[in-house]
Order: C-alpha cells, then structure tokens, then sequence
C-alpha cells in the first residue's frame, strides 16, 4: 500500500474544473505520473500527479476539502 | 452617523477598515472562516463571529451567513471591502432587504457598472472617450464582423460580465477572429452564466490610468489619478500617484470626466474610473469603472491627505459629501508595492508559510498596511497579498530613494515574497524615468526574473 501525499497545503481538487468527470474514481489503476487532482494554493492550481504505480486508488479526502503539505490524499495497492 | 459595522472582508483590508471605523468612534464586527480564526482582523475588531468553513463560497462569499452575523451582533451596516462581495450587487440589495446600510453603491450602480457593455453606453452618454469598438452587445459573428471596420486588427475580444481581466480574448486577423468567436461566447456563458460578448481594439503601448472619486448620489468629486502601469498577468503590482504622463491640461480634462461619469449614474460612495492613456496619440479610452474601495487607495490618501475609507463611511451615515472639489490638492508624489507571497525567482509560485522575523520599516513618508505578525500562518485558501508598502515624498525621485530604504528595511522573515521584485524595479533605469506600458513588466520579467531569487 502506497500513500500519494499532498506536496502543498490549499484545497483538493478531484477533477479539472466542476461539472467534468473527476481524474480518477475510486478502484481506478494509476500509472506513474498520471495527475489525480489538483491543489489549489492561494488561486493558482498545481496538478498532484502519482509517482508510483498502482492498483485500485482509494481517495482520503474529499472533493474541495482543505489539506495541510503532506496530508495523504490517497491510497493505492 | 453609523454606529456598528461588519466588516465582510479578511487580509489586510479588514484591518484598514475596522482602524477607520474605530477612528470615527463606530464598534466593529469582524468575521472570519475557520482557516482565519488567528488573523489579525479577529484580533483588532470589537467582536468577531466566525461564518463557516476556509473554502471562500462558505464563508467569506456566504451571504446569508454573513447578514445572520451582523443581525446577532446588532450591526447598522456592513462594509464588504474590496474582492469577494464587494461587486456582488445581490449582496448590495440582500444588506439593503435586510434593513441595514452597505457602505457602498445601489445594487443597481453595481449592475450598470459590472457589466461592460452597459458601463461602455453609460460612459459613451456622460461623454467620455471609449476605445473603439461594438456600440452593444453583439449578437451574432455576422454583427461582429461589423464591428471589425471600426476596431482593425488585433482586436479584443471581451465578455459583458467579465472584468478585472478575465475573460479576454485577442484576434490578430480575421482567421483566428472566426474561430475565437465563437469560443470566447461559448467561454463566457460557462464562466459567468453570460454568453454577452463586446469588442474594443487594441490600444498597442498604453498606460493604464485610474480617477479616484467620491460621491455622495448627488455630488461627485475626484481625488486625482494614479497611475498602475506595471502590471503581471493583467494584476496591478506597482502603484503611483500622480501620473507623470498626464499634461495639467489632460489630468483637468480625464478627472472631470469621471466626475461626469459618477454624476451621471448618480453614483455613491467611493468608486474609480479607469482609463488607458495612450502615449503617442496623447488620448485616453474609459475602460471600466470599479464601485469599490481599491487596493492602492492608499496612493491617493498619501498625496491628498484624505483619509477614503473613513469618507466612504461618513457617506454611508447619510453625511452629504464633506469636501468640495477646491478641498482637494495634491501634495508631492507616492508609490505602492504589493508585497505577495510568492517566488519571483519561481514564476511566482505560491509561498504559504509562518512569518518568522518582522521588521516593519518606518520614518516620515512610510506607511505599511498589512494583516503581518510574527508567528502568523498564512492561509493557503486565499489571495497571497500579504502587505501592501506606501511611500510618499516631495518628489517621485524622493519617493524611489526613499522606497528602496524602505525595502532594505523591511524584513518578514520565513518566506519568499515579491520584495525582490520592488528593489530591481526601483533602480530600474525605465521605470526611474516612468518610461514603462502595461506590458512592459512582463517582457522585462522574460530577461530578469531568475535574478529575482532573495
């Protein structure tokens, strides 16, 4: 089990802009540098990307929730 | 005269109205999110009562939350600053419905103003120069086309409910204006909920210059202009007032004009006009009018002496306007930094961190407004202005020497704020000699930025 931690504090993103299909959903595999979400930090957006590979993410956090540098976001297998 | 004001706002402009409301002996109400509970407006306000969670649109954007605050705290009026509310003319009618003062204009001067085209008709009839451009709304490409044998190319390209710089487009020929069109109405209707599109032509090297005014529904009057040529990505960083690039006879003619504007929506409250000035033809275009206090009020206060956000309250008492347009002078030259938290060196990324060291500069002529202490964490959730640096002096040669020491001591320790930026910029050879256009700063951000690192 891997955790991909939020490199910045601000707010969680799932997908790119609202009303569009979120980057991954739950169960999703994930390939090295795939994006997963974005952080919003003092409104700029910085794209939170997987850098290993996995199987099945399972998301921590939710859509707009705020997080702190280093909170996990999510998990994969 | 009011007696208990909400401030709706956080940063550094809550801290500016709350001193001025508690200077003219009114008690303040501040109102925070969760992420500001230990910000310094929660601190200076007489009570504060916090509204909901960090994300803007549940607190600092939530109306009902925030009109609940002031009934429970028995507040007259609300003061919504600058960003955020301030524009909202649903918030202006919603204060005014629930029985309270907005210190501020009608929701319908708001209206007028915020959107582009209206505001265009409005300044065309009180007989200001717009830039050339669609007289209304366009409703088709086929209008638009039209509307090229005016603008020539490179045209803009602009959304009736944009402003502030968004929702901007640039057509170079008539290739790219075909497919931008369409885009651009396409993006607006997804962005603002309003497809209404306008076009204006590109003034090439122009400055961008802006008229202070105060007015009271009745009587307006101007403070003079400032200048905010140096800007990055449409955003103002540096601030003057006066503008050297005005004749007396040119500043006369610009300042009375946004008097005419403000009387002729019979505007009131505190509201500035902007302009382009172009250098070569020696012509400025009304671009839009902002209703709100701005960021670089300050400016203005330096060189006229009078304190904007204590008139904005005096106006919203039911004083009529207490200075007549002979009462207002201008006495030696002043500038404004932005001091954000944020890389130059690194494109500006974002620095959210916890101040360490601060070291305020003072002396004659320097004034810091800022929301600062040592040990604060700056939020990740919001604007990164941290602290706005105003110098004012007998000359604008003065004001560069005495900006650069006040830069040298100025010190807010653990993180990286455009600081670096202020010192290159003032021993700037251009910028010394004023010689600068709204684009000017970043084409010298593209040869200079790596220097920036500090």
């Amino acid at each position: 089990m891997t955790q991909i931690l939020s490199p910045l504090p601000g707010t969680f993103y799932r997908s790119a802009s609202p009303g569009t299909p979120p980057f991954k959903n739950d169960g999703d595999d994930v390939a090295v540098g795939d994006v997963i979400g974005l952080i919003e930090v003092m409104k700029s957006f910085h794209e939170v990307k997987a850098d290993a590979v996995g199987k099945s993410i399972r998301f921590l956090v939710d859509n707009e929730d705020p997080v702190m540098a280093g909170a996990p976001l999510a998990e994969i297998g | 005269m009011l007696k208990k004001l909400l401030v709706a706002n956080r940063g550094e402009i809550a801290v500016r109205i709350i001193r001025a409301a508690q200077d003219l002996g009114i008690a303040t109400v501040a109102v925070y999110s969760t992420a500001d509970e230990h910000a310094l407006h929660v601190r200076l306000a007489d009570e504060a009562v916090n509204i909901g969670p960090p994300a803007a649109k549940k607190s600092y954007l939530n109306i009902e939350a925030i009109i609940a605050a002031a009934h429970d705290t028995g507040c007259d009026s609300i003061h919504p600053g600058y960003g955020f509310l301030a524009e909202n003319a649903m918030f202006s009618d919603a204060v005014k419905a629930a029985g309270l003062t907005f210190v501020g204009p009608s929701g319908d001067a708001i209206r007028l103003m915020g959107d582009k085209v209206s505001a265009r008709i409005a300044a065309a009839k009180a007989g200001l120069p717009v830039v050339p451009g669609s007289t209304g709304r366009l409703d088709s490409i086929e209008a638009a086309r039209q509307t090229l044998t005016q603008t020539g190319f490179p045209v803009m390209i602009k959304a009736a409910a944009g402003g502030g710089g968004r929702g901007i487009r640039i057509a170079n020929a008539i290739g790219e204006f075909e497919q931008a069109f369409p885009q651009a109405a396409a993006e607006a209707l997804a962005a603002f909920g309003d497809g209404g599109l306008y076009m204006e032509k590109v003034i090439g090297r122009a400055r961008h210059i802006e008229v202070q005014v105060l007015a009271d529904g009745k009587e307006a009057i101007h403070c003079y202009e400032r200048e905010c040529s140096l800007q990055r990505r449409r955003q103002k960083v540096w601030e003057e007032a006066p503008s050297r690039a005005l004749s007396s006879e040119l500043r006369e003619e610009l300042c009375a004009s946004a008097v005419a504007l403000a009387k002729e929506v019979g505007y009131s409250g505190a509201g500035t006009v902007e302009y382009l000035y172009d250098d070569d033809a020696d012509r400025f275009y009304f671009i839009e009018m902002n209703t709100r206090i701005q960021v670089e009020h300050p400016v203005t206060e330096a060189i006229t002496g009078i304190d904007l956000v204590a008139e904005m309250l005096r106006i919203a008492g039911g004083e009529p306007l207490r200075l007549k347009q002979s009462d207002v002078t201008v006495k030696g030259h002043a500038i404004e930094v932005r001091l954000n938290a944020e890389d130059p060196s690194k494109d500006f990324a974002p620095f959210p961190g916890t101040i360490g060291d601060l070291h305020i500069p003072g002396g004659p002529g320097v004034r810091f407004d800022a929301m600062l202490y040592s040990g604060y964490q700056i939020p990740p959730f919001y604007d990164s202005m941290l602290a706005k640096l105003i110098i004012h002096a007998e000359t604008r040669e003065a004001a560069m020497t005495r900006l650069k020491r006040a830069l040298r001591e100025l010190e807010i320790g653990n993180v990286k704020t455009t600081k670096p930026l202020f010192i290159a910029l003032a021993s700037d050879p251009s910028v010394q000699a004023g010689d600068v256009h709204t684009r000017w700063l970043e084409s010298w951000l593209n040869d200079n930025a790596t220097a920036l690192a500090g």
